[in-house]
């Protein structure tokens, strides 16, 4: 682990309007970590990511990507930068195929035979995608959206990909077969990796560190297998 | 079958005496303050029979009594369909075309003067559909654009005496300007405001044409338009150059129709290139489409500017047909028109507004000799077909059903 992190975020405070959703938030995520944010509904998570990537933008406070400011760069400039998102509720484009979608995440790249390559390596991933790369997204099951969601995402080579509840709405066995495709690319791809998750066991377990948010404020920041054993998260989160 | 029937007639009755009740004020009611019954009763006497024959077959089908003739049907229209669809794409497209170009030859003006008004609304929905069926953004004032192509070219010419060949850039270029001019402030507005703006913005466009006396006229329009002219070398005496102005419908309809295919393959070209997937990541998730790289201002805009070029040339080839321009073109009802049959067709799919303009402006032209019922049959037909066909009478394929399904 380098000292640099690849990405931060300096006492951030976001929202919409007159709704402030974080509050003085600052995380670090360093080259090669897989880092959780944990939370209620309504913690800010979404906003965290979305503030990153430039939806919506923070009244103070400034992210940085490899040591550069990134607040004032349009959201669509990011995934060149290596940066990218699988929003919450995964959003892939309905009536476009799945190879259409995946085409769509490689929108910046102009090597059409790495664009390619990369498809094949999505395919690899998921092979449930291969078999149905001419159907149209929305008809997929919600585990083949998630798994779209993402082989979309990788189709930018992210160096820091961001994962917004990918376990949201699926069965247990689709979940492990997500999370353990979440940890080959961080170890394979060495792709950085920030989590957010309502499921805290699955996050904690996934991830190296982790960060605590409640009602727009960072609670608590520990290593995942350390907050996985404190009493006062196995209560909150675990419902112990 | 009776059962079949029981559940039917309710509904029937119903509707049979409703048009009665529709049909009276129409029928019996006349413009001196005479009151007659005798001809809605046989009229409706007529519709009565008609439909009840419609009931009694569709009884007969739902209870199954019809199966033995219906299978073997529905199998052999399966069988053709198939058929066609093992047929190569240039056999149509070429069929197609050798049709469009006899056509003038072997029918009468006013055919060839309808076939030039469809092929001026195939430019016009070719372009909104880029707007609308590619990029999702709904615009109610597409029309102003249309009327920005034609005015250009009026004016140059009358005022400065332009040619058409020079004046056709600057239309397509001033209503591309135009685009850009509602599009910038507007693009930030998502669904039901855009909608709302570009009304707006239609209606603002019109409504300076009516009052800009000294520029446009106002609605007295614009007199004297020049048509089209060529340079023809001729060789009589020595080499000299001359204007040949295509006054012949005939000649006309083939520039109209070179305008559409030039139209049609653009469109298609955008359709499968990187800029046609930029727009419809925007339609489907514009978060999304932001999210994977895509600058969704610049395009949103770009589809503005490309679907206001097409609109502006067929602009500048409409005031030359016309010899003459007027506010009174370029109403919101025309918008309404061109956003029908870009719907009506199939959004997205180019046969499919091509079909759609050709019902909406030829099926009226059929109905003529109903004079008064014109309207009626037209709404008559158009409930009917989107019932029957809600994604579009050729719903494109991107926006088609499970791929699965096809097997
Ligand atoms: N577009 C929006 N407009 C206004 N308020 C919003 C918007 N999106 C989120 N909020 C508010 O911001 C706060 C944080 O929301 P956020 O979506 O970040 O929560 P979350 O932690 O992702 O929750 P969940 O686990 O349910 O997804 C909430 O109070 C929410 O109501
Ligand atoms: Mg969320």
């Amino acid at each position: 682990m380098s000292d640099q992190p690849i990405l931060e975020l300096k006492n951030i405070h976001s929202g919409y309007g007159s709704i402030k959703a974080l509050r003085d938030v600052s995380l670090k995520v360093y080259p090669g970590e897989v880092v959780a944010i944990i939370g209620a509904n309504g913690a800010g998570k979404s906003t965290t990511l979305m503030t990153i990537c430039g939806i919506v933008s923070p009244e103070k406070g400034e992210v940085y990507y490899q040591g550069e400011p990134i607040t004032k760069i349009n959201p669509e400039n990011l995934p060149p930068m290596g940066l990218c998102q699988v929003p919450e509720g995964r959003r892939i484009f309905p009536r476009l195929t799945v190879e259409e979608n995946l085409i769509l995440g490689a929108f910046y790249r102009d090597d059409q035979e790495g664009i390619l390559k990369d498809i094949k390596h999505v395919y690899e991933l998921f092979p449930v995608l291969g078999e149905r790369s001419k159907q149209h997204g929305g008809t997929l099951s919600g585990g083949e959206q998630q798994m779209l969601a993402i082989g979309r995402a990788l189709m930018t080579k992210p160096k820091v990909l961001l994962l917004d509840e990918p376990s949201l709405g699926l069965a247990p066995i689709i979940i492990h077969q997500i999370f353990d495709i979440i940890a080959d690319i961080n170890k394979n791809d060495g792709t950085t990796i920030l989590l957010v998750e309502q499921n805290a066991n699955l996050a904690l377990k996934a991830a190296t560190r982790g960060y605590v948010l409640e009602t727009g404020e960072i609670t608590l920041e520990d290593k995942a297998d350390a907050l996985l054993h404190n009493p006062e998260i196995r209560k909150a989160y675990l419902g112990e | 079958m009776i059962q079949e029937f029981k559940k039917v007639w309710k509904n029937y009755t119903i509707g049979m005496l409703w048009l009665l009740g529709v049909l009276w004020p129409l029928l019996g009611i006349h413009p001196d303050g005479t009151i007659t019954f005798q001809k809605t009763v046989s009229v409706w006497l007529y519709i009565l029979a008609g439909t009840f024959v419609c009931l009694i077959l569709y009884v007969i089908n739902t209870s199954g009594n019809l199966k033995p003739v219906t299978t073997p049907v529905a199998g052999a229209a399966r069988k053709i369909g198939s058929m066609i669809e093992v047929m190569p794409s240039w056999i149509w497209i070429s069929a197609l075309l050798i049709c469009a170009f006899i056509y003038p030859l072997v029918t009468g003006r006013y055919a060839t003067d309808v076939a030039i008004t469809v092929l001026f609304y195939i430019c016009l929905g070719l372009g909104l559909n880029v707007v609308v069926g590619l990029a999702g953004m709904l615009d109610l004032g597409y029309i102003a654009f249309y009327g920005v192509g034609a005015y250009t070219y009026a004016l140059l010419n009358v005022n400065f005496g332009l040619g058409f060949w020079v004046c056709l850039p600057v239309s397509g270029f001033l209503a591309c300007i135009a685009g850009c001019i509602v599009g910038y402030p507007t693009l930030r507005m998502r669904g039901d405001y855009l909608a709302i703006v570009t009304l707006g913005f239609g209606e603002i466009i019109r409504i300076i044409l009516n009052n800009w006396m000294e520029l446009t006229n106002g609605p007295n329009g614009i007199l004297g338009v020049k048509t089209i002219g060529i340079l023809m070398p001729f060789f009589e005496n020595g080499m000299t150059l001359e204007t040949l102005w295509v006054k012949k419908l005939q000649w006309f309809y083939y520039f109209v129709l070179g305008l559409a295919i030039v139209a049609i393959i653009a469109v298609r070209r955008l359709n499968y290139s990187r800029v046609g997937r930029a727009w419809e990541s925007i339609r489907e998730d514009e978060t999304a489409a932001e999210l994977m790289g895509v600058n969704t201002f610049n395009y949103k805009l770009l589809a503005y500017a490309m679907g206001a070029i097409f609109a502006g040339l067929a602009g500048a080839f409409f005031a030359a047909r016309m010899k003459f321009v007027s506010p009174e073109s370029f109403t919101f009802l025309e918008s309404a028109m061109v956003l029908c049959m870009v719907v009506l067709g199939g959004m997205g799919s180019i046969p499919g507004i091509i079909l759609g303009v050709v019902a909406l402006i030829a099926l009226p032209e059929a109905f003529r000799e109903f004079e008064s019922y014109r309207m009626l049959v037209f709404g008559a037909t158009m409930i009917i077909m989107m019932l029957f066909r809600p994604a579009g009478l050729i719903p494109a394929k991107r926006v088609g059903k499970r791929s699965e399904d096809k097997e």
